[in-house]
């Protein structure tokens, strides 16, 4: 019986494919490669900051390193990879849809996210960018290097999510089964479906305002410069106006792998499913109203300080209903601990501390200390590593045998998860200490007072790669080497495993018949 | 499984649709959140005007006063126009009238182009008195930082929407191509109401950028 | 306890005032974000452990045989308890950090200004006394110091981790921050905003002495020369001032050498630009009908961009002076304008109705302007005083 992967060959088949599936795999074959890209730049980074001096390079490549990792991090790999991977695959399938509303315009979005990264990377090549991944006029309209390429690549990139977020958005309400309501969707539904209403809504004010940043670096267009009357922290506004709901976006896919990850592996339903599938509606809309707390010291009002400040705790009030709902699933269950639970298990610290710390940075006064210090930035990749790494990693493991029709090496995944979370915490853990004692972000140099704490934290990034480089291993291993896999190895009863595995070409043999819900472990899986 | 009547002839069915219906229903809703996503790449410049009108009220009110307001005017009327006659064409091909539609899209068209025509004529006439976006501002009649913002302002925002309406005319002739060859019909007039709906915004983001280049004088 | 939470948080020492308050609430919120956190995962841990599968008779009952979507697994009372009382938590985290961050920002009205610059890549200090200083901020012990900041070229944000303070400082505006030290000592200033290679090595100190010491040291300062050549033209001075001048009068000769004298009088007669005799603090009219006070914030935001907030009745022909004139210097007019706050001036005085070479005048008959209102020029009148 041929599957999705076999029943056309050549390379042509691939790159012009309009299956969901292969175009899935080509945006996890370019994500992959975002991620080891970005990877590479935060070793250097690590490597450097271990002497306090400029020991291996000079102060504005340095500036260019952390750039580049923010950048290449941020827009090819975070916000692109769990929609466009796992959202590609499985949405379909879970609604029991034999592709998604528009596959041509699919895979032109695929193109589109290349075209983009094609030319963001020559941007780092030529010259390379050294404003952080945040822009900051006037300095980036400024800078001496190729800031106007790199911000139209990353507008590049933005209209690809765009066109992601319209197809998912109109596949959900117009190809469910039938019988298939709304409130019988995999939750992981849910999770990309408002993930794609922020990525419609969000995107394009981004990209507005970088391609006024590269006019204005191009060709002096002036809009925020001060010597003709600009004004710098307008820009700030316009920037954060999407780059805070773009934390949403990476970090909601995260949770809606969650959902399906405890809830196969306690082999039990969502303690409540309601309260899962509206808070990632609540995340979504809330996140919109909250971008003034990176602006807390840049000159706004006390009032909108004020403002900002309660609506960004309140948005973590949805987060902390998913994370009591996962905690109660657990109870009661049959519970298998298997490579995509030892990563949900490090998520619930890693994610609950990181997200409690962004209610402390949302507290004003304290935030006057901690802005712009590494505190913040062990802040945020608490939850874009401890959080979305640690998902999207599960991810690839739980959803393995059914994309690929062969099952991973437990052992090894075990062992792999845990060099990833060990080594994060002893990667970010430190930086917290280095932003209480007052170290800056994004310095080359720093005073020999912070240099333990720096040599610690690199110590644990080696760990980190070590560890994700364990993972590459033995997944390209399993690729072709791995045992074959049965059709629901982990007895979900989400949608997707009704398929074979791995699936047809239109993913099921005949039209999908809902007759139970995703999680009803009471039942037997079959009809 | 089922025994599933084979789809209908006409316009292509993509297999993960159950009827046309469903199909051109999906279009329709594709094409509106495609809109709304045009729309917010235009709403943060209206923040961006809005901001800096608080900022420099007078300068601003004073540089709406430079612009010439008849061909702001004309632009507007030319886009209403041509708006009815797309809409028309929708009636139009809808009814199976195909000449019809055929006309009717020339004439938006040709006024699309007009508008065009007269915003180069517009943009003549603001170099030949300094008036440059950004740092090759010169206008000696408005020295000042409120003026030099407000105009850079309008190049980029009236820009933004000329690419747009270039984008839109693309769309219009490629449509207008596939009525003369028969390819879209009465039967499935989806990619015409498409057009027409992108046409649609166009225009209003003009009728936007009249009053706020053209009319507030203060 | 203090002592030692602050150094196992690795917290620097409190030497502002406002520090200590600042370091109770941040214990309050990161023992219980730590708790919080290490609750749910063990829990979690726990749970995991007790229902895994084999556990062992009665562990795994089977599965809830009720609709999915039903409610069930805890009871909504307790689910509403626990996030009642975690929004309870953020509010009154919110409330206390918003009342430290009012107290951040709002300085005590007796505060001593320094005026700050900020370049890429060196901060530079300027006093009421006269004097400057660079890369080293010389403030008394046990008195307010606000400090009143701005940037020649770029975003950078002035920040003193042992104050627990930080503000932006942004070209073309002035933003300000204050604090009082408690003690004398050195303590450290970061720039912690990107701003180009050298970011990491823009550093201050800030030297806080008792106020005898602080009077000697500040006395034996000179004024700033211009640091450096400056974005666009600069303004040349004839000769540095050999002895330290007070601010107030190297704003007289700064005034005088960068042109302002040309269209603004000291003495109350109307000119060209509005009088700055009695101008400091007054209540005056602008152009777009509304009223503002004449602070400190409106003369320098005046100097950046004249026609942005441009007095009623005169014309807008003022050029600005942003990348011009260094902050010291800014400070230094300001003072200027500040010494003669008690010279007379004409309230009704209108202004000259001179061309000014090289500009077209305004055609602008001014809105709302009621009769016997100073009236701008039209071209073709020529000559004398409405």
């Amino acid at each position: 019986m041929t599957s999705y992967l076999t029943e056309t060959t050549g390379i042509k088949s691939w790159l012009l494919t309009k299956d969901h599936k292969r175009i899935a795999l080509l945006f996890m074959v370019a994500t992959a490669a975002a991620l080891m890209l970005g990877g590479v730049f935060a070793m250097v980074i690590r490597f450097e900051l271990i002497g306090p001096g400029p020991d291996l390079m000079a102060q504005l490549t340095y500036n260019r390193m952390f750039t580049h990792h923010g950048v290449v991090m941020v827009f090819l790999f975070m916000v692109p990879v769990i929609p466009t991977v796992f959202g590609n695959f499985f949405l379909p399938m879970m609604i029991g849809a034999p592709d998604v509303a528009f596959p041509r315009l699919n895979l032109a979005s695929f193109y589109v996210y290349c075209a983009g990264a094609v030319i963001v990377l020559a941007s780092l090549w030529f010259g390379g960018v050294d404003t952080g991944w945040t822009f900051y006029t006037p300095y980036s309209t400024t800078s001496p290097t190729s800031v106007a390429v790199a911000a139209f690549g990353v507008f590049v990139v933005g209209v690809s999510s765009i066109l992601t977020g319209l197809n998912f958005i109109v596949t959900v309400h117009t190809l469910r089964a039938r019988n298939l309501r709304w409130m019988m969707m995999p939750l992981f539904v849910w999770a990309i479906y408002a993930t794609a209403i922020i990525q419609v809504i969000a995107t394009p004010v981004l990209g507005m305002s970088l391609l006024l940043v590269a006019l204005d670096h191009a060709w002096g267009l002036g809009i925020f410069d001060p010597s003709m009357g600009g004004d710098p922290v307008l820009f700030q506004h316009l920037f954060w106006f999407y780059s805070h709901p773009a934390v949403y976006i990476m970090i909601v896919p995260a949770m809606g792998v969650v959902s399906e990850v405890v809830c196969t592996f306690s082999h039990n339903r969502p303690s409540s499913y309601r309260a899962i599938a509206f808070s990632s509606l609540g995340i979504a809309f809330i996140g919109f109203v909250t971008w003034g707390h990176h602006m807390f010291v840049a000159g706004m009002s006390v009032v909108d300080v004020g403002i900002f400040g309660i609506l960004s705790m309140i948005v973590a009030i949805f987060s902390a209903i998913k994370v009591f709902t996962w905690t109660i699933t657990l109870k009661h269950g049959r519970i298998r601990f298997t490579t995509p639970m030892l990563y949900f298990f490090g998520f619930m610290f890693l994610f609950v501390f990181g997200g409690m710390t962004g209610v402390a940075v949302a507290t004003s006064s304290l935030d006057v200390h901690w802005t712009d210090t590494y505190f913040v930035v062990a802040h945020f990749h608490f939850i874009m590593v401890g959080g979305t790494l640690t998902m999207y990693l599960a991810a690839i493991h739980y959803w393995f045998p059914k994309m690929f029709g062969r099952m991973y090496p437990e052992r090894w995944g075990l062992i792999g998860a845990a060099g990833v979370i060990l080594g994060f915490i002893f990667t970010f853990t430190p930086q917290f200490l280095l932003g209480n004692a007052g170290m800056p972000r994004r310095y080359a140099t720093y005073p020999a007072e912070y240099q333990w704490l720096n040599v610690a934290s690199t110590a644990g990034a080696t760990i980190l790669a070590m560890g994700l480089l364990v993972n590459l291993g033995y997944l390209i291993w399993a690729l072709f080497k791995g045992p074959r896999a049965e059709r629901n190895p982990w007895g979900s009863r989400s949608y997707e495993w009704l398929a074979p595995t791995p699936p047809p070409v239109h993913n099921f043999e005949a039209p999908l018949e809902i007759t139970r819900g995703p999680y009803d472990y009471h039942l037997p899986e079959h009809e | 499984m089922s025994d599933q009547p084979p789809p209908p002839a006409g316009p292509r069915l993509g297999v993960q649709f159950q009827d046309t219906a469903k199909q051109a229903h999906a279009a329709h809703f594709g094409m509106w959140l495609f809109l709304a996503s045009e729309l917010l790449l235009f709403a943060g410049l209206f923040g961006l005007y809005t901001a800096y009108r608080t900022r420099y009220a007078a300068a601003f009110a004073e540089a709406v006063h430079h612009n010439e307001l008849w061909i702001g005017a004309t632009n507007v009327v030319i886009l209403i126009v041509s708006s009815f006659t797309v809409a028309w064409a929708v009636h139009c091909l809808r009814k199976g009238r195909r000449r019809a539609v055929l006309w009717l899209l020339a004439i938006t068209l040709v006024c699309g182009l007009g508008f065009l025509g007269f915003k180069s004529l517009e943009y003549g006439i603001h170099f030949r008195d300094g008036v440059f976006p950004g740092r090759y501002y010169a206008y000696q009649e408005l020295p000042g930082h409120g003026a030099q913002v407000f105009f850079t302002l309008y190049y980029f925002m009236t820009g933004l929407h000329a690419l747009h309406m270039i984008g839109g005319l693309a769309a219009i002739g490629w449509i207008t191509a596939r009525v003369a060859r028969r390819k879209t019909t009465a039967a499935y007039p989806v990619p015409l109401e498409l057009g027409a709906l992108y046409w649609h915004l166009v225009d209003s983001i003009w009728i936007f950028l009249w009053p706020m280049f053209y009319l507030t004088t203060g | 306890m203090n002592e030692l939470l602050r150094r196992l948080l690795l917290l620097p020492p409190q030497a502002s005032t406002i520090a200590r308050d600042i370091d109770y609430l941040h214990y309050f919120v990161i023992i219980t974000t730590m708790a919080g956190a290490a609750g749910v995962a063990a829990l979690s841990l726990y749970y995991i452990v007790r229902y895994r599968e084999g556990a062992g008779h009665g562990m795994n009952p089977p599965p809830d045989p009720r609709p999915y979507h039903a409610p069930g697994g805890v009871s909504l009372w307790l689910e509403l308890s626990l996030i009642g009382g975690l929004l309870a938590l953020f509010v009154t985290w919110w409330i206390i950090g918003f009342c430290q961050f009012i107290r951040i920002v709002e300085p005590p009205s007796d505060s001593m200004t320094i005026y700050v610059m900020g370049k890429q890549w060196m901060w530079s200090f300027a006093y009421p006394h006269g004097g400057g200083s660079v890369g080293v901020l010389y403030v008394p012990t046990g008195r307010p110091v606000k400090l009143l900041m701005t940037s020649r070229d770029v975003i950078h944000s002035f920040y003193a981790p042992d104050f627990r303070l930080k503000t932006d400082v942004v070209p073309g505006r002035t933003t300000q921050l204050w604090f009082e030290v408690k003690e004398p000592g050195r303590h450290p200033i970061y720039c912690a905003e990107m701003c180009g290679a050298g970011h990491s090595v823009m550093r201050a100190e800030v030297i806080a002495l008792a106020d005898a010491d602080y009077e000697r040291t500040i006395e034996g300062l000179a004024p700033l020369a211009i640091a450096g050549p400056v974005q666009g033209q600069a303004i040349p001075f004839e000769a540095e001032p050999q002895a330290p001048l007070s601010l107030a009068a190297m704003g007289q000769r700064v005034a005088a050498e960068a042109g302002c004298l040309r269209c603004h009088t000291v003495d109350g007669t109307p000119h060209i630009g509005p009088t700055w005799a009695g101008l400091y603090d007054a209540v005056i009219p602008l152009a777009d009908g509304t009223q503002v006070r004449a602070d400190d914030a409106y003369l320098t935001r005046s100097m950046m961009d004249p026609a942005a907030e441009l007095h009623r009745g005169f014309l807008a022909v003022m050029p600005s002076y942003q990348g011009l004139l260094t902050a010291p210097q800014l400070g230094a007019i300001v003072e200027y304008i500040h010494a003669l706050r008690d010279v007379h001036r004409d309230e009704g005085a209108a202004p000259l109705p001179v061309p000014v070479p090289g500009l077209v005048p305004l055609v602008t008959p001014l809105e709302g302007a009621a009769p016997g209102e100073p009236r701008a020029v039209t071209p073709g009148s020529a000559g004398g005083p409405p």
